[in-house]
């Protein structure tokens, strides 16, 4: 089973946001991780390759920084990384998933894997465009997944309940929390993937230009979510005050 | 001079940092409350290579030198220090003895176990009439054929009720006292004639046991003796020099804990209408903590250093474990006074530190001895 697993560096959860002089956002001093949800399908890639055998391939688009992700995937136990390196381009989502399935069609592969969405952006869109320009089928938000036969079983959350799914192989599956609980790389593991190949690429390695994948969506402005006001608090009796509470949520916040 | 740090040991770092601050200290509460370390975390910790930091590779262990030691144990040093004296005490003195003076066969037959965390060793030198004036022990080993037997009590023995793998220091020759009257020998839990006694209660260091390890004609193979017969004495003194420059890095990871700890929640609390963090009386404590975290950082990495490089430390390693400690104990005061009365309920963690911080001024060697150690190598040093 050859395996790829596509994987972001993000900022830190618990990183705060901030705007530069441009009204972009700030990377400086951030602490950067590995997206949760790509750390799922990372973890989820190689129980399948314990189980069934073969090969975990992890692949990102980005700078320098981004080996760190991929290090920490290696270190985890996939066995080679590619780091496509995209310059000075400005990525949406169409281009950093033209990138992806251009590298990944120059691997084989049975099964993509991916985080759902990626803590930052959130847009939730690049894997479901990499399985659309490779014309396979795709499966979102996955909480549960088995691989038998050629085809993949997934069972996915929605709205009211969840579904179980098949899908022939090759497919691409993208995890949600709840798919498993991402292991700690060993010691052993970190050392280890010092030595592991990691294939740094460029757009023109790829047979890709600006030109190819200028970016379709521009991000006009950010702006910061207004600071949390006050809370209030309703002096009084406990039952005239639940009253008080009552109106002013109705006629205030109107909520209710 | 570089002060930088390999990636490698970065990656290491940052993932035990992971570990420690979004898993264990999911448990510490229930740690304090149980007396007990959850095993699925000692798991990880084994899945991790963690108990094999001080073991060289070709047994096992990760063959980290000295200063990257420090540099992963000061990550540890933030957690429940429970858990950090079970993987402290394992790889410091419940490892070093057999790593550096135990036979070749020896080596290969105990080492891989417990570079994987399957054997937990410990170490036993104190009893209780002998302390810090170790020499005056009593537990005693004589040659009967094959096999030594060992008689005597050892107490406050970290991890015992838990350990599988002893480095157990004995008389072998009263006459010859500290010049060839002592040997180490790695006794194992199951050898006939050994047991543990009474398991301690403490200020502090729930879910770490400390315990009496008793032998009563307790028998160990001729082979397990560690080292040279007669040379247990000045083992035990090796085993603890290298442990007190682990131990400085354990105490500046605690350190750096609660200055992060302090420096948080003092822009949080909000007294007479600003966060506490705006008084210059709070500002001064934390700005004072802080150095402290740093200059025990700086003393160690240093004296670490100075092990990988072979040079002696006889004055350094002590240095290490005083200082360190002792700044371990105002960092723990001050974050107590930061918090105000927060600071003295269970609910948060600076009183389980101030508590447990306790201990470092205590074991692998009083601050007294520390201090007469030093002094007695300075005046040698400057004698006239
Ligand atoms: C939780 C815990 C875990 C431990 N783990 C281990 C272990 O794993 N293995 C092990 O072998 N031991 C262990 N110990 C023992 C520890 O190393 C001893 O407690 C320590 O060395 C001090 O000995 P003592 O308790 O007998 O105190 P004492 O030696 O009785 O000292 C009492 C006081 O007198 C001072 N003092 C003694 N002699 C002098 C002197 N000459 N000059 C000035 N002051 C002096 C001491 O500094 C101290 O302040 C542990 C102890 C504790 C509490």
């Amino acid at each position: 089973m050859k395996i790829a697993v596509l994987v972001k560096q993000t900022f830190d959860t618990e990183a705060k946001i901030i705007l530069d002089v441009n009204g972009k956002i700030s990377s400086s001093g951030v602490s950067l991780i590995m997206n949760p949800y790509d750390e799922f399908a990372v973890e989820e890639g190689l129980r399948i390759k314990e189980k069934e055998g073969g090969e975990v391939t992890v692949i990102s688009v980005g700078g320098q920084q981004a080996q760190d992700a991929l290090r920490q995937a290696l270190a985890m136990g996939a066995d080679k990384a590619v780091l496509v390196d995209q310059g000075e381009a400005e990525l949406d989502e169409y281009a950093t998933a033209t990138i992806l399935a251009k590298a990944i069609s120059d691997l084989e592969y049975d099964l993509i894997l991916g985080g759902f969405r990626a803590i930052d952006d959130g847009s939730a869109q690049v894997a479901g465009r990499v399985a659309e320009i490779l014309n396979i089928p795709v499966v979102n938000v996955v909480t549960g997944l088995e691989i038998e036969g050629g085809k993949a079983v997934a069972t996915r959350e929605t709205e009211s309940g969840s579904e179980v799914l098949e899908v022939p192989l090759p497919a691409v599956i993208t995890a949600q929390k709840g798919l498993n609980e991402p292991r700690y790389p060993s010691m052993k593991g970190i050392m280890k993937a010092k030595k592991k190949p990691m294939d740094k690429k460029t757009l023109a390695d790829l047979g890709l230009d600006d030109g190819k994948i200028s970016a379709k969506v521009k991000a006009l402005s950010f702006s910061l979510p207004e600071p949390r006001k006050a809370g209030k608090v309703i002096p009084g009796e406990a039952a005239e005050a639940a009253r008080e509470l009552a109106r002013l949520l109705r006629e205030e916040a109107k909520v209710i | 001079m570089d002060f930088s740090i390999p990636e490698e040991i970065r990656d290491m770092k940052r993932t035990i940092r992971d570990f420690v601050d979004n898993e264990v200290d999911k448990y510490s509460q229930q740690i304090e409350e149980e007396d007990k370390i959850p095993q699925h975390l000692i798991d990880q910790a084994k899945e991790m290579g963690l108990f094999g930091m001080s073991i060289p590779e070709q047994y096992g262990g990760l063959g980290l030198s000295m200063l990257d030691k420090c540099l992963l144990l000061e990550e540890l040093g933030r957690a429940n220090m429970s858990f950090t004296t079970l993987i402290g005490a394992h790889t410091g003195i419940g490892t070093t003895g057999i790593v550096e003076m135990a036979s070749e066969e020896l080596k290969k037959k105990y080492l891989p176990d417990m570079a994987s965390g399957d054997k937990l060793g410990a170490f036993a030198l104190t009893e209780p009439d002998a302390g810090s004036d170790a020499s005056s022990m009593k537990t005693n080993a004589v040659l009967k054929g094959d096999k030594w037997i060992l008689n005597g009590i050892k107490h406050f023995i970290t991890n015992a009720p838990d350990a599988s793998v002893f480095t157990v220091i004995a008389v072998t020759d009263r006459e010859k006292g500290t010049r060839g009257g002592y040997t180490a020998f790695l006794v194992e839990k199951d050898f006939p004639g050994f047991s543990i006694g009474t398991i301690e209660k403490k200020m502090g260091l729930r879910g770490s046991h400390t315990s009496e390890v008793i032998f009563e004609d307790c028998e160990v193979p001729k082979e397990n003796v560690i080292g040279e017969v007669g040379r247990g004495y000045a083992g035990a003194l090796r085993i603890l020099s290298k442990g007190r420059v682990a131990l400085g890095a354990r105490c500046v990871g605690a350190c750096d804990k609660l200055v992060e700890l302090c420096a948080r929640y003092a822009q949080q609390r909000i007294q007479f209408g600003k966060p506490i963090s705006s008084f210059q009386a709070i500002q001064w404590m934390l700005a004072e903590m802080a150095t402290d975290t740093e200059a025990a950082r700086a003393l160690t990495y240093r004296v670490a250093w100075m092990v990988d490089q072979g040079l002696p430390v006889v004055k350094e390693g002590p240095m290490v474990k005083m200082f360190a400690s002792e700044a371990l104990a105002r960092v723990a005061d001050k974050a107590v006074q930061v918090y105000g009365g927060m600071g003295y309920m269970k609910e948060f963690p600076v009183e389980r530190f101030y508590r447990d911080a306790r201990i470092t001024r205590l074991y692998e060697g009083t601050n007294e001895i520390q201090r007469m150690v030093i002094a007695g190598r300075l005046l040698k040093e400057f004698e006239i």
